[in-house]
C-alpha cells in the first residue's frame, strides 16, 4: 500500500506514490510521489516536456498509470474511478470546452449532465457566465473566444458542481497579465470555498503567487518539493545579471562576484553575461562596486526573481532541456 | 469584445449556492450527448450535405444509368430500385460516424467529458442517436426524390414508417462497426478509406441493384446470405406487399450480431483512448 505521510488519507486530497507512465521508449513520467492537503493549492512547476500533463491525466482517470497507485480524495484511483470523478474535474492545458458551441450551450450541457434538469441548467448556465464575465458572449461560439474568455469559460465548465478536487493544466500560458490575474482571483475564490487545486505552470512566479506548496518536475520526476519559501530558501532570494564591456574581463569578473557574493558564479552562453545567486542584495551593490574598482565596465544589470531557467540551474547544475516538442 | 470585469461577490456567490443535483440516468446523459450534435449542425449546416445532396446524387445516377438497361424502362426500374436505394443511401451514412468520432476523439472536450461521473458510454451512444435522426432525414429525402421520378409504393403509410425504422435500426447497428474502425484509425482519412473499402463489396455484392439470379451460384449464395439483401428484401415487401416476417426477423438478427460484436469493442478501444 501507500507509505502515508504523517496524517490520516482524510487529510490529503491526493496521495500518490511510484507513478510511471510510459510512451512507447518514452518515459514520461518516472516515479512521481504526491501529497496535497486538502483546501490548498498545489503547484507544479516544470518545463515543456515534464510529464506534468501526463501526470494530471493519470490523476484524472484518463490514463492508467503503468506502476504505482494514488487515493484521490480516499478513493483509490484504479479500483474506483467512478468515485474518483464525482470528487473531480479537469480543465486541460487544451480548450476543454466544445469550441463549435456557444458558451453558454457547453455550460447548459455540462450542466445537464452532471443531473440539472433544463431549466435548472439554463439558470446554473446564466449565474456562471454573468459570474465570470462572460454574460456578452453567451451566445458566440466559443472558437471565437479571447483566449482569456475561453479559459474562463473553461473554468467555469469544470464548477458547474463545485469540485473537491480541481485539475488546472497550465491555465495562463499565452494569457495577457490582466486576464492572468483574474484566473489567480478565480482560483484564490475557489480555495477559499473549500476545492483543492492541482496546478501546473512554467512560471515561477505563478506558483509562488498561488500555491501553498510546490512540486518542481523534470524529465518525469519531481526533483524539488516545498512551499514557495522552503523552495527559495534553497535557490536563493534572487538573481543578479551582469553584462560586460569585453569578453575577455569575464573570467576576472566572475572571481570577484564569487568571492563577493559568496555563491556560484553562472558564465551563460553569451560571452558578456554572468549570472549569480545573491542571498541579501546588499551584497549586489558591493559587488558592482568592486567590478568598477577593478575598472571592468558594466554595460548593464539586473536584480531580479529567479525564473525557472535558473531555479533549475540550482537544482540540477545545468539548464532546463530546451524546448523539443517531439510528439511520437 | 473582451467584455467587462468579471465579479469577485458573484464569483463567490456561484460557489456557495451548491445544491448538488442527483446523478442523471444513462437515457438522459445519452440524449444529452444527441442534443449536442444536433445542436452542432446549426452551427455547421454543411454537416448535412451528406444526408441530402448525397442521396439525392444516387437516386438519380442509379436511376437513369441503369434504369433502362436493368429493367427495361426506368418507371419499372424504379420500383424495384428506390426500397434499394434508400438501403443503401442509409449504409453509406453510417461511414461519417466513424470519421466523425475519429475527429471528436482528438478534442479537449473529450478529456473533461471523460473525467465526470457519467455512463462512459453515453457520448457514443449520443452520437450514435443523433446520427438516426440524420439517417431519417436521408431516407426521407430520397423516399422525397423517389416519389417525384415516378416511385409508388403500394402499401399504406405504416408500413412504410416500419421500412424506415427497420433500415434506421440496421444503420444503428452497423454504425458500431465504423466507430470501432474510427477508434483504431489514427486519422479521418484512414478511416474513411478502410470504412469504405469494406463497404463497397458489402452494399454492391446484394440484391439492392439487380435481382441476383442471374448471377453465378456462389455469387447468387453470397448475396442471398448478405445482411443488406434481407434488409433490402424486407424494406420492398414493406413498400410494396407486405410485412414479410422472416426477413425482419433476420434483420433483427443481424443487426443484434452487429451490436453484440463491435459495441464491446468499441467502448473498450474508446475507454482505453
Ligand atoms: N500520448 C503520448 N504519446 C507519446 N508520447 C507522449 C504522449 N503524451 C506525452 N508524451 C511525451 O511525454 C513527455 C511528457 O509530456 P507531458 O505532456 O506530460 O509534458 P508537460 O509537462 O505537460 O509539457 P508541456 O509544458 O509542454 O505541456 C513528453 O516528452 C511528451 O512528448
Ligand atoms: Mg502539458
Amino acid at each position: 500500500m501507500l507509505d502515508m505521510p504523517q496524517g490520516s488519507s482524510s487529510d490529503y486530497a491526493v496521495l500518490a506514490s511510484g507513478l510511471v507512465k510510459q510512451f512507447g521508449k518514452k518515459v514520461a513520467v518516472n516515479g512521481v510521489d504526491l501529497a496535497i492537503p486538502r483546501g490548498t493549492v498545489y503547484g507544479f512547476l516544470g518545463p515543456n516536456g515534464a510529464g506534468k500533463t501526463t501526470t494530471i491525466r493519470m490523476l484524472a482517470t484518463l490514463l492508467q498509470p503503468d506502476a504505482g497507485e494514488a487515493l484521490i480524495m480516499g478513493h483509490r484511483l484504479m479500483k474506483e474511478p467512478d468515485a474518483v470523478r464525482r470528487h473531480i474535474s479537469l480543465t486541460g492545458q487544451f480548450a476543454s470546452v466544445d469550441e463549435i458551441l456557444s458558451g453558454r450551450e457547453n455550460l447548459i450541457m455540462i450542466a445537464r449532465l452532471m443531473g440539472y434538469n433544463a431549466k435548472q441548467a439554463k439558470k446554473r448556465a446564466d449565474q456562471l457566465l454573468e459570474a465570470f464575465g462572460l454574460t456578452d458572449a453567451a451566445s458566440v461560439q466559443a472558437k471565437k473566444y479571447s483566449g482569456g474568455m475561453r479559459r474562463r469559460l473553461d473554468i467555469a465548465a469544470s464548477i458547474v458542481v463545485r469540485p473537491d478536487l480541481l485539475f488546472l493544466d497550465e491555465p495562463t500560458t499565452g494569457l495577457d497579465p490582466r486576464s492572468r490575474n483574474q484566473i489567480w482571483e478565480i482560483v484564490r475564490a475557489l480555495v477559499a470555498s473549500g476545492t483543492t487545486v492541482l496546478l501546473t505552470t512554467q512560471y515561477l512566479e505563478e506558483a509562488d503567487q498561488l500555491a501553498d506548496r510546490i512540486a518542481v518536475i523534470d524529465h518525469g520526476r519531481i526533483i524539488a518539493e516545498g512551499t514557495s519559501s522552503e523552495l527559495k530558501a534553497s535557490i536563493g532570494s534572487g538573481m543578479l545579471h551582469v553584462r560586460l564591456q569585453q569578453a575577455d574581463q569575464r573570467a576576472r569578473a566572475q572571481e570577484i562576484l564569487a568571492s563577493v557574493l559568496q555563491s556560484p558564479v553562472h558564465s551563460a552562453t553569451d560571452p558578456l553575461l554572468l549570472t549569480a545567486q545573491i542571498q541579501q542584495p546588499e551584497l549586489a551593490i558591493r559587488a558592482l562596486g568592486e567590478l568598477a574598482a577593478a575598472s571592468i565596465e558594466v554595460t548593464d544589470f539586473s536584480l531580479g526573481r529567479p525564473s525557472l531557467d535558473e531555479v533549475f540551474l540550482t537544482l540540477t547544475g545545468q539548464t532546463a532541456e530546451p524546448k523539443e516538442e517531439v510528439k511520437a | 469584445m473582451e467584455s467587462v470585469h468579471f465579479s469577485s461577490d458573484k464569483l463567490q456567490k456561484t460557489l456557495q449556492t451548491e445544491n448538488r443535483p442527483g446523478s442523471p440516468g444513462k437515457l438522459a446523459v445519452s440524449l444529452t450527448f444527441a442534443r449536442r450534435a444536433l445542436l452542432k449542425i446549426r452551427y455547421q449546416p454543411e454537416q448535412l450535405l451528406d444526408v441530402t445532396f448525397f442521396p439525392v446524387l444516387m437516386t438519380l445516377m442509379f436511376t437513369y444509368l441503369f434504369g433502362g438497361a436493368l429493367a427495361g424502362s426506368t418507371s419499372q426500374y424504379l420500383q424495384f430500385l428506390i426500397p434499394g436505394i434508400l438501403v443503401q443511401t442509409v449504409i453509406f451514412t453510417t461511414v461519417f460516424t466513424g470519421v466523425s468520432l475519429n475527429t471528436d476523439i482528438a478534442k479537449g472536450v473529450n478529456d473533461r467529458i471523460r473525467s465526470m461521473p457519467v455512463w462512459s458510454p453515453a457520448p457514443l451512444v449520443g452520437g450514435l442517436l443523433a446520427d438516426a435522426v440524420r439517417y431519417a432525414m436521408a431516407s426521407v429525402v430520397v423516399l422525397i426524390i423517389g416519389l417525384v421520378l415516378g416511385f409508388r409504393p403500394t402499401t399504406d403509410i405504416i408500413a412504410i414508417a416500419a421500412a424506415i425504422v427497420l433500415v434506421l435500426v440496421f444503420a444503428f447497428s452497423l454504425s458500431w462497426v465504423f466507430t470501432t474502425i474510427g477508434l483504431v484509425m489514427r486519422t479521418s482519412a484512414a478511416t474513411m478509406g478502410i470504412s469504405m473499402t469494406l463497404l463497397l463489396p458489402f452494399t454492391f455484392v446484394s440484391n439492392i441493384l439487380v435481382n441476383p439470379v442471374t448471377m453465378p451460384s456462389w455469387l447468387c449464395a453470397l448475396v442471398t446470405i448478405n445482411p443488406v439483401s434481407l434488409l433490402t428484401t424486407a424494406v420492398r415487401e414493406l413498400m410494396h406487399n407486405q410485412f414479410d416476417w422472416a426477413a425482419i426477423s433476420w434483420v433483427f438478427v443481424a443487426s443484434a450480431c452487429f451490436i453484440a460484436v463491435f459495441a464491446p469493442i468499441t467502448m473498450r478501444l474508446y475507454r482505453r483512448k
